[in-house]
């Protein structure tokens, strides 16, 4: 499912002294079966282009165009439901969302509001559950006697069980330690990759943007100021700085390295993997001759 | 949605209103509260009414956005006016369909009341908007003083006021965000049956409860850890100051209370 952002506005409290614009005129097409990074300085509209994703929050102008359904200022939607569904939207602290009495029942509380039957909104809870890594007995604990990480992960198998055909993001690693941050990461990768599930991820790690995603777009005092693929937007480390935004971690090293050896490697590395490979075949080359 | 929702907001600004002593405000609305009450016909509740819009103008805050910040205490007026219409009899009859019949009594009891809630509610956000929370609440602990020797515990009340003051506004952008992020999982308030929209308020209640209770702890370990204690022997960092224009806005006061003695029937 294509999603279109044209011209798209925002303001807060339209019509009251609180009135604050938060997007400008907003452009953005993601693709079906992309993985889409918004990154951005924090307060750069990131989180208010998430919540048009899925009709949530109505643009003041413009038009976002979600499958077949045009949403608009001033149009009315009945297809609202349908798009939600096919929308998941994993908002920041998913934990905060929990309530149910049992953690089955809250993952299957999503997909049952959707009129999937009671057996099959189980067996996804089973599954995911298991997809995880969480073992089977949580299902019958309260989600509140959970540790944070392990909330966290119910939280998102809640959002899963809605079958999505798009995955929206908001810094679903926030506040993880590093081994649970890389298995979220990993997993929601490994959906996107195996489901060709549709994926957005909205975050301020430079790392999870050019390792995961297939085009970045970046965010700026409300405005999307850049979009392209992860070698073309951090081949321009100035550019980034004037949005506050650093280069991920890898490819520094890479500078420096390139700096102190005096050479250029024959592209820009996006993973710490494949930037290793590129020095030991420099390395064994320069043995070679 | 929620934004919206004016009670307990402030919004800066300069006006006279604004830079009015709190305590001459709290005053100024507490006798406002009782005055109201004088009036009891047309004149008198139409010099209450423009009393009101001057005072409006005075504290430069918009009209519509009071009146849009107020729709919810609308249907409470509404709901009033339409009880007194239906229910005084007396008088003579104005209206008559079936078995309903309109009174003129009713009629002009109907508007009075909602003049009066109308004008009751307005003062009293403009006493919230053009005050901010705290230096209500130092105005409240200063007035209240008095009662300290009959052991009221002025200081706490005062800081249990300002705390849950504080915390509407987080309160509501929580609420907000819980309400999307159950909405995205396709339990939606605002719209369906009836009964949808009852079980939607549960997924809603129960998270909202479970942090709300998670900040209180989290600031009373805040508070415990910066060594509060209680009022005993604290100084202010905000000092109130009692200036011409409080005395002389308490005096209009008075001044408008002898007109609407004077004309009251």
């Amino acid at each position: 499912m294509d999603i279109t952002l044209q011209q798209v506005s925002y303001a807060y409290a339209k019509n009251t002294p609180f009135e604050k614009r938060a997007l400008f005129n907003v452009d953005l097409n993601i693709p079906s079966g992309s993985y889409q990074a918004i990154i951005g300085h924090t307060g750069s509209g990131k989180s208010t282009v998430l919540q048009h994703l899925n009709a949530l929050l109505k643009p003041t102008e413009g038009t976002i165009k979600i499958g077949q359904v045009e949403v608009k200022a001033d149009k009315k939607n009945k297809m609202l439901r349908e798009v939600r569904q096919k929308v998941g939207i994993v908002f920041q602290f998913p934990e905060h969302q929990l309530f149910d009495e049992t953690v089955l029942k809250d993952i299957m509380f999503g997909p049952m509001n959707f009129g999937v039957g009671e057996e099959e909104a189980k067996r996804r809870a089973i599954e995911l559950v298991g997809l995880l890594g969480l073992p089977e007995e949580v299902l019958e604990k309260s989600p509140f006697d959970l540790s944070g990480g392990q909330m966290r992960r119910v939280a998102i198998a809640g959002v899963l069980a809605m079958n999505p055909e798009v995955l929206v993001l908001d810094e679903p690693t926030a506040g993880l330690d590093p081994r649970g941050r890389k298995e979220i990461m990993d997993l929601f990768h490994r959906l996107h990759k195996e489901k060709g599930l549709t994926t957005v991820l909205v975050t301020h790690s430079m790392e999870d943007a050019s390792r995961y995603a297939d085009r970045i777009a970046i965010m700026h005092k409300g405005k999307c100021v850049l979009e392209g693929t992860p070698q073309e937007i951090f081949s321009d480390e100035d550019r980034l700085l004037d949005y506050q935004l650093e280069l991920p971690q890898c490819i520094k090293f890479q500078k420096k390295v390139e700096q102190m050896m005096g050479m250029k490697l024959p592209s820009i590395c996006l993973t710490e993997e494949t930037l290793a490979k590129e020095l030991a075949h420099l390395i064994k080359k320069e043995r070679d001759e | 949605m929620l934004e919206k929702m004016i009670f307990g907001r402030f919004i800066p600004g300069d006006s006279f209103i604004h830079r009015l002593d709190a305590r001459a405000k709290l005053i100024f609305v507490f006798l406002f509260i009782a005055i109201v009450f004088i009036a009891n016909d047309w004149i008198t509740y139409g010099i209450l009414l423009v009393f009101t819009f001057l005072i409006i103008r005075l504290s430069k805050i918009r009209l519509y956005f009071l009146i849009n910040g107020l729709k919810p205490v609308v249907i409470l007026i509404v709901f009033t006016f339409l009880l007194h219409l239906i229910f005084t009899r007396e008088g003579p009859i104005i209206f008559e369909w079936k078995f309903i019949k309109i009174y003129e009594e009713g009629l002009r009891q109907g508007i009075f009341i909602s003049i009066r809630f109308f004008v009751l509610v307005i003062l009293t956000s403009i006493l919230t908007l053009t005050t901010t929370p705290i230096s209500i609440t130092d105005a409240l602990e200063i007035l209240l003083n008095p009662l300290k020797k009959w052991k009221l515990p002025v200081h706490e009340l005062a800081l249990m006021m300002s705390i849950s003051l504080r915390f509407i506004p987080t309160l509501m952008d929580e609420t907000d965000k819980i309400m999307k992020a159950q909405m995205a999982r396709g339990s939606d308030m605002t719209t369906g049956t009836m009964k949808e929209r009852m079980n939607a308020i549960v997924p809603l209640l129960i998270p909202l409860f479970v942090s709300a209770f998670k900040r209180a702890e989290d600031l009373a370990t805040a508070m415990e850890v910066r060594g509060y204690k209680g009022g005993e022997g604290r100084t202010r960092y905000r000092k109130l100051e009692w200036a011409r224009r409080d005395t002389i806005s308490i005096l209009l006061l008075v001044v408008l209370a002898a007109v609407l003695i004077y004309f009251r029937k």
